[in-house]
C-alpha cells in the first residue's frame, strides 16, 4: 500500500498509491510500491524464504484506483469547485515518478513522504492513514480522495482509517461525486446496488472503478509538470510513528490448480460433492 | 568518449524521456493494439486514433516551439515512434508521414512559411504529405518528370506523383518538381521544392491503393494538371529543391528505423509469449533449442537495431551530419524487421500463418520498411559512399 490518493478541495491532496497487481493469484499481504505484471514479463513469484514476493525488476506503476482519484480531483479543479490539487505518495525515491504522472495529469504540486528500506516493507494502511491525517491537517485540506484499495494488497483500509483518525465523514466506493455547497453528495457502490449519501466537508472519499475514466497525460503537460514542485517530507517531520504492529509470518502461492473430473449426470455431480464433504 | 556518452545516454533516459516513452507506450497498448487488426482488415484510415494521438501531443513532435509545436529532439521523437509502431506500423506511418512532409519546411522554410504551414498543424489535427515519388521515378529522384514552369508570380505544375502516403488526407503537400528543363542542368539546381495546398484546383487525387501491409495508411497517386502555386510557396529559391528533399531524410530516417524496431520488438514479444505457452514433445517450445536460438537471434537484432537508431538520432541532435548512421540504422532496422517478423510467424507455426494470430500482419507490414524512405539498396549505396569517403580523407 504505501500511499493513498487524497484530494483536498482548497488544497487537494491526492496520495498516489504506486501499486500494481499480481496475476495468477499471488497473495499480497503488505504495503509495497506496486508492481504491475506485463504480459510479456515474468510472473509474480514468492521469495524462496516465503517472506514476501519478489519485487526486483518488476515494473511498478500508479494504482489504477488512485489514477481515478487523481482524475476526479483534476476534474473538480477544472470545474473551479476546488482551488488546488496536491498529490501525495509515500515510499522510496521511485514514487516521485508516480507523483510526476499525477502532476502531468493536472495536479498542482506534489508531496513525497520519504519512507525507505525496511520501513517501507512494513508500511501498512494504519501508518499511511496517520501520515495522510497529519498532512491533511497541515495542509488544511477540505477533501481527501484516495483510491478505494491498492491492487497489490487489496487492503481497502487507508481511506476509512484516515477518516477515523481525522474524525471526518467518509464516502467510500464512490462512483459519483458532486459538491453541493459545503456538503458532498456521494453515490456509493455497494453490494445491493447504489447508495447515495450526503456528507459534510472536510471529508474523505475513496474512488471506485466507475467514478471516471482517467485521462492520459499529454506530452505538453508532461513537459509542464517538470516545473511543478514536489516537496520532500519524512514521517517524523509530521510527528508520525510508522512502526508496524503487524508481523508477516509467511507468504505462500495459492495451491496449484488440480485437474478436475468429468461426471455424466447431475446426480453424479451431487454425489461427488457430498463425498468431498462440500454439501 | 563518444562511445561512453552514447552508452550512458542509452542506459539512462532522462525522467522526461521516460515519461514520454511511457505515455506513448500506454497509448499504443491501450488504443492502437486493440484496433489494429480491424483497421488492417478494412483498410480504413484510423481517424480516431490519429486524432487522439494529436490531442496527446504524440504527433508533429518536430515542429519548433515558436510555431506552437514541442520542438522535441529527434531522439525523443524516435522513442515515441518506436512505441507507436509497436501498436501498429500502419497507424504509425500515417503519423510519421506528417513529419516527413513537414521536415523540408522545418529545415528550409521562411518564418512566414513555417508560421503558416506548421502553425496550422498544431491548431487542428491536420495531415500533410511528402510528394516526390512518381510512377517512373522512386529511387532515382533526379529522374522525376513533374514540371514546374514560372509564369509571372506563379509556377504552373504538371505531372504525376505515386505512392504518396497521406495523399488523400493531406491538407498540404511538400512537392518536388523539375523547374529547369535543360537535361544538362545538374540535379542540385534543376528542382524546386514547393508547399502546395491540397485543395488547389487541378490536383486530382487518385484512388486509395490496396497494399500488402500497413493497409490502414492512405497511399495514393496524385495528378497535377495546370496547378498554380504562388511564388511565396517556393522553399528557399528556385532550383534549391533537390538538396532540401534529400536533407529531410537525415532527420526522418532515424524515426523510420525506430518504427521498424517497434515492429520487430512486437514480433519478438508475441513470439516469446507464444513460445512459453505452446507445448510440444513434452515441454514448452521455448525450451527447445531450435526455438530458443531463433528467439535469441531475434533479440540480438532488435537490440542492435535500437542502438543503431538511437545513435543516428543522437548524432543529428548533437548538430552533426548523421547520414552514415541514419542510413545504417534504416537499412539494418528495415532488414531485421522483416527477418524477425518472418521468424515470429515461424515460431507460431501453422497458427502464425493464420489471420487470427497477430504475427502474419507483422510480416506483411514489415516489407515496406525495406522499400520506402530509401530502399535497402539505396541505403547500401549511401553507406558505401560515406564509408569509402572516410578512407579517402
Amino acid at each position: 500500500m504505501g500511499s493513498s490518493t487524497s484530494l483536498v478541495p482548497k488544497s487537494v491532496t491526492a496520495a498516489i498509491n504506486a501499486h500494481g497487481f499480481g496475476y495468477f493469484g499471488c497473495p499480497h499481504t503488505f504495503g509495497q510500491v506496486g508492481y504491475r505484471l506485463k504480459r510479456t514479463e515474468q510472473y509474480i513469484r514468492v521469495k524462496p524464504d516465503n517472506s514476501s514476493v519478489v519485487t526486483d525488476g518488476v515494473k511498478h506503476s500508479m494504482n489504477p484506483f488512485c489514477e481515478i482519484a487523481v482524475e476526479e480531483a483534476v476534474k473538480l479543479k477544472e470545474k473551479k469547485l476546488i482551488k488546488e490539487v496536491v498529490a501525495v505518495s509515500c515510499g522510496p525515491q521511485q514514487v516521485q515518478e508516480t507523483i510526476r504522472t499525477a502532476l502531468a495529469m493536472g495536479a498542482d504540486r506534489g508531496i513525497h513522504v520519504e519512507v525507505t528500506g525496511k520501513d517501507y516493507e512494513t508500511l501498512g494502511p494504519l501508518q499511511v492513514s496517520k501520515i495522510m491525517a497529519a498532512l491533511a491537517k497541515k495542509e488544511e485540506a477540505q477533501l481527501v480522495i484516495l483510491g478505494k484499495q491498492a491492487i497489490d494488497d487489496d487492503c481497502n483500509q487507508t481511506g476509512q482509517m484516515t477518516a477515523a483518525l481525522l474524525d471526518w465523514p467518509q464516502g467510500t466506493f464512490a462512483s459519483e461525486l458532486s459538491l453541493e455547497g459545503d456538503k458532498i453528495k456521494v453515490v456509493r457502490e455497494i453490494d445491493g446496488g447504489l447508495e447515495t449519501i450526503k456528507i459534510n466537508t472536510p471529508a474523505v472519499v475513496t474512488a471506485d472503478l466507475r467514478l471516471n475514466t482517467p485521462r492520459y497525460a499529454t506530452l505538453p503537460n508532461i513537459m509542464k509538470a517538470k516545473k511543478k514542485k514536489i516537496a520532500n517530507v519524512k514521517p517524523a517531520d509530521l510527528g508520525v510513528d510508522i512502526t508496524s504492529r503487524l508481523e508477516v509470518l509467511r507468504v505462500d502461492e495459492p495451491p496449484q490448480r488440480q485437474a478436475g473430473m468429468k461426471v455424466e449426470t447431475v446426480d453424479d455431480l451431487v454425489g461427488k460433492l457430498k463425498e468431498a464433504g462440500m454439501v | 568518449t563518444v562511445i561512453l556518452e552514447i552508452l550512458s545516454l542509452e542506459n539512462k533516459l532522462t525522467d522526461q524521456q521516460k515519461e514520454f516513452q511511457q505515455l506513448a507506450r500506454k497509448f499504443a497498448r491501450e488504443e492502437i493494439v486493440p484496433a489494429a487488426a480491424t483497421y488492417d482488415r478494412t483498410g480504413e484510415y484510423p481517424v480516431p486514433i490519429i486524432k487522439k494521438a494529436w490531442e496527446l501531443g504524440l504527433m508533429n513532435g518536430h515542429i519548433p516551439q515558436e510555431y506552437g509545436g514541442m520542438g522535441l529532439s529527434i531522439f525523443d521523437n524516435c522513442l515515441i515512434t518506436e512505441e507507436l509502431a509497436y501498436g501498429c506500423t500502419g497507424v504509425q506511418t500515417a503519423i510519421e508521414a506528417n513529419s516527413l512532409g513537414q521536415m523540408p519546411v522545418i529545415l528550409a522554410g521562411s518564418d512566414a512559411q513555417k508560421s503558416k504551414y506548421l502553425g496550422r498543424m498544431t491548431e487542428e489535427p491536420l495531415m500533410c504529405a511528402y510528394c516526390v515519388t512518381e510512377p517512373g521515378a522512386g529511387s532515382d529522384v533526379s529522374g522525376i518528370k513533374t514540371r514546374a514552369v514560372k509564369m509571372g508570380d506563379e509556377y504552373v505544375v504538371n505531372g504525376q506523383k505515386m505512392w504518396i502516403t497521406n495523399g488523400g488526407k493531406a491538407n498540404w503537400y511538400f512537392l518536388l518538381a523539375r523547374s529547369n528543363p535543360d537535361p544538362k542542368c545538374p540535379a542540385g539546381k534543376a528542382f524546386t521544392g514547393f508547399i502546395v495546398e491540397a485543395d488547389t484546383p487541378g490536383i486530382q487525387i487518385g484512388r486509395k491503393e490496396m497494399n500488402m501491409g500497413q493497409r490502414c495508411s492512405d497511399t495514393r497517386g496524385i495528378t497535377f494538371e495546370d496547378v498554380r502555386i504562388p511564388k511565396e510557396n517556393v522553399l528557399i529559391t528556385e532550383g534549391a529543391g533537390f538538396k532540401i528533399a534529400m536533407g529531410a531524410f537525415d532527420n526522418t530516417r532515424p524515426p523510420v528505423a525506430a518504427g521498424a524496431t517497434g515492429l520487430a520488438q512486437r514480433a519478438l514479444d508475441e513470439a516469446t509469449t507464444y513460445a512459453l505457452e505452446r507445448k510440444t514433445f513434452g515441454k514448452v517450445i521455448a525450451e527447445h533449442q531450435a526455438v530458443s536460438f531463433l528467439l535469441a537471434e531475434m533479440a540480438m537484432k532488435v537490440e542492435l537495431a535500437r542502438m543503431a537508431y538511437q545513435r543516428s538520432a543522437w548524432e543529428v541532435d548533437q548538430g552533426r551530419r548523421n547520414t552514415y548512421y541514419a542510413s545504417i540504422a534504416k537499412a539494418f532496422a528495415g532488414d531485421i524487421a522483416n527477418q524477425v517478423a518472418t521468424d515470429a510467424v515461424q515460431v507460431f507455426g501453422g497458427n502464425g500463418f493464420n489471420s487470427e494470430y497477430p504475427v502474419e500482419k507483422l510480416m506483411r507490414d514489415a516489407k515496406i520498411y525495406q522499400i520506402y524512405e530509401g530502399t535497402a539498396q539505396i541505403q547500401r549505396l549511401i553507406i558505401a559512399r560515406e564509408h569509402l569517403g572516410r578512407y579517402k580523407k
